[in-house]
């Protein structure tokens, strides 16, 4: 058939158009990474704490004195390392192991991963379930959404010693708390998504005297994926903040949440090592939701235009 | 084709005083009013009628997507909602509503999933009704590769695919161009021989229902009723020529003519969906 060409163009449109914008998404972190810096650099060049440099490069000695300007709190060696002291203190020996802090803190990561992801497995399988249930009894939707909202009010920081005490301090608490950020924006997300089918398309449902199970399989769900992953990304991040808030009270030792705990304490002293698991926690989350991603390229290529939230 | 002997046969679909209002009191539309038809099995009969006719929530009644205020529908012998249950009627819509996530061959396969035929058979049917609709080589693409054309002929493959008796069709050529549209007149015709099914078809387009049908019921609008109902008695097949003979003009004219009858305005857009069309009733 003649239409038949239509098809070919159709295909190479879609295959150019996958190709840039990753490519310029990359482009445009980067950009971003490098402002950031430069800004914060800028920021203490002139307000913040006056430094010098007085050693060896190649054998030339290098002398160099800066005084800025300005003088702002904000920019203070106490408030905002300089990057370079933050990036070293990832070599820097820790005390009680003998590793550099950046295996300590890899090793933290992964364990906090490991629990955030167990907790967020069940956040998505409980935020998956009660989606279903509300959009097939109006009745449930009514009575217990205004709860499910009400849950997220209270300050999470609040419930996390409550759920250790009753729950005992284990990675199972942890990962419950974490569950607790997690359901929600999956509930939401399914709550819109599994209605967000094409009106006829439930039509032809229906003209095929559909069973509720049939047009929740063949129909809700599949229309539902783009909501689904919008929500995962978000539950991702909050799963990481979830058992970072959670390990602080559990009294556990190889997250990321005691580092925090520890170098929050030692501030005043060594304030880089504080920024520098920071910066770690911020990989982690982004390793997480990175992994979602993929999840989500993999499985929907070409099969669903993408939901914009 | 089958007109001659198909008198003697029960009505595929008998419509008796079918009345529609949409909302109540002092703001209530009367879509439908005492609106009588019978169609016998084998038939193509198309509705035709300016916006708000009521042709396309005709169409729903029959195929049990919406409720009738008043009257009865009959399709072979059944009410309607005993048809849908029965899985007696195949839809085609304006737009080809494809799933995206499913290829064109698992699309077509989708009614046949629902309705638990097995997995052998679901691929020999899918097979073979993408080749009546000249898809064979396209089973494995996804929806939006295909043109809008294409899309159409494999919403036609899926609404065919489990041999529904009846095939409701809403303009469901109303989005394509008139070269297209034309091709795809011509294809149908040759589906609609090759099944035999019976077929109810609205249309906004003149020389299409003239084409196409063994009759042609012209409607008008506010309250909607059966103007007119015109026999149209070209010969069958209906082919490319069909639309140079000088009777299929004298046809067009009279449905024309029939059109213009009481009040002279035709279509204005094309859209008659009225307030019912993005209701899903029974679905939540």
């Amino acid at each position: 058939m003649a239409t038949a060409v239509a098809a070919r163009p159709a295909g190479s449109f879609a295959a150019r158009s996958d190709a840039h914008p990753h490519r310029r998404q990359a482009v445009g972190i980067l950009v971003f990474l490098v402002l950031v810096c430069v800004a914060w650099e800028a920021v203490k060049w002139l307000a913040g704490d006056p430094w010098r440099v007085d050693n060896q490069l190649l054998g030339i000695p290098v002398r160099f004195e800066h005084h800025p300007p300005l003088d702002w709190r904000i920019a203070s060696d106490l408030s905002l390392p300089h990057l370079w002291t933050i990036l070293g203190a990832f070599g820097e020996i820790s005390a009680s192991t003998g590793q550099p802090l950046a295996i300590v803190l890899l090793e933290s990561a992964v364990y906090t991963l490991r629990t955030a992801a167990i907790g967020f497995a069940v956040g998505v399988a409980l935020g998956l379930a009660l989606g279903i249930v509300f959009v097939h009894s109006r009745l449930l939707e009514r009575a217990l959404v205004p709860w499910v909202v009400a849950s997220q009010t209270v300050p999470i920081i609040a419930i996390a010693p409550v759920v250790v005490i009753a729950f005992g301090a284990s990675w199972q608490s942890v990962a419950l708390i974490a569950t607790y950020l997690t359901f929600f924006p999956v509930t939401v997300a399914m709550i819109r998504g599994l209605r967000a089918f094409d009106p006829r398309a439930g039509e032809l449902m229906r003209s095929y005297a559909a069973s509720t199970r049939h047009v929740l399989w063949k129909l809700r769900l599949p229309a539902s994926v783009p909501y689904l992953f919008s929500a995962l990304r978000i539950a991702a991040a909050g799963s990481i903040v979830g058992t970072i808030i959670g390990e602080l009270p559990s009294g556990i030792p190889f997250g990321l949440g005691s580092k925090i705990l520890a170098f929050n304490q030692y501030y005043t002293t060594s304030p880089a090592r504080l920024w520098a698991t920071i910066l770690a926690t911020v990989l982690a989350g982004l390793v997480f939701v990175g992994l979602v991603r993929l999840a989500e390229v993999v499985l929907t290529r070409g099969r669903y235009r993408s939901v914009e939230e | 084709m089958t007109t001659t002997d198909a008198t003697m046969d029960p009505p595929a679909v008998r419509i008796s005083g079918v009345s529609k209002t949409f909302g109540s009191g002092p703001g209530a539309v009367a879509a439908l009013e005492a609106v009588d038809l019978s169609i016998l099995p084998g038939e193509l009969v198309s509705l035709i009628g300016p916006s708000g006719c009521g042709k396309s929530t005709l169409l729903r009644i029959v195929g049990d997507l919406t409720s009738a205020s008043a009257g009865e529908v009959l399709v072979n012998g059944k009410p309607s909602e005993r048809a849908r249950l029965d899985r007696d009627y195949g839809m085609v819509f304006q737009a080809p509503v494809l799933m995206d996530w499913r290829t064109v061959a698992r699309n077509v396969e989708l009614p046949l999933e629902v309705m638990g035929f097995g997995r052998a058979e679901r691929t020999e049917r899918s097979r073979r009704l993408l080749s009546l609709v000249e898809l064979q080589d396209f089973g494995g693409k996804y929806p939006w590769q295909l043109s809008g054309g294409m899309q159409q002929r494999a919403a036609i493959a899926r609404a065919l695919a489990f041999d529904p008796k009846l095939l409701l069709m809403d303009e469901p050529f109303g989005a394509l161009d008139e070269m297209t549209r034309e091709r795809m007149n011509l294809e149908l015709m040759k589906i609609w021989s090759q099944t035999a099914t019976t077929i109810i078809f609205v249309t906004h387009s003149i020389p299409e229902a003239v084409f196409l049908s063994s009759r042609v019921v012209v409607m008008s609008p506010r309250p909607g009723r059966i103007a007119r109902v015109i026999e149209i008695d070209l010969p069958q097949p209906r082919a490319f020529e069909t639309r140079e003979l000088p009777r299929y003009f004298e046809l067009v004219t009279e449905v024309r003519e029939a059109l213009r009858g009481r009040d002279g305005d035709l279509p204005a857009g094309p859209d008659d969906a009225g307030p019912a069309r993005l209701r899903v009733e029974g679905l939540g």
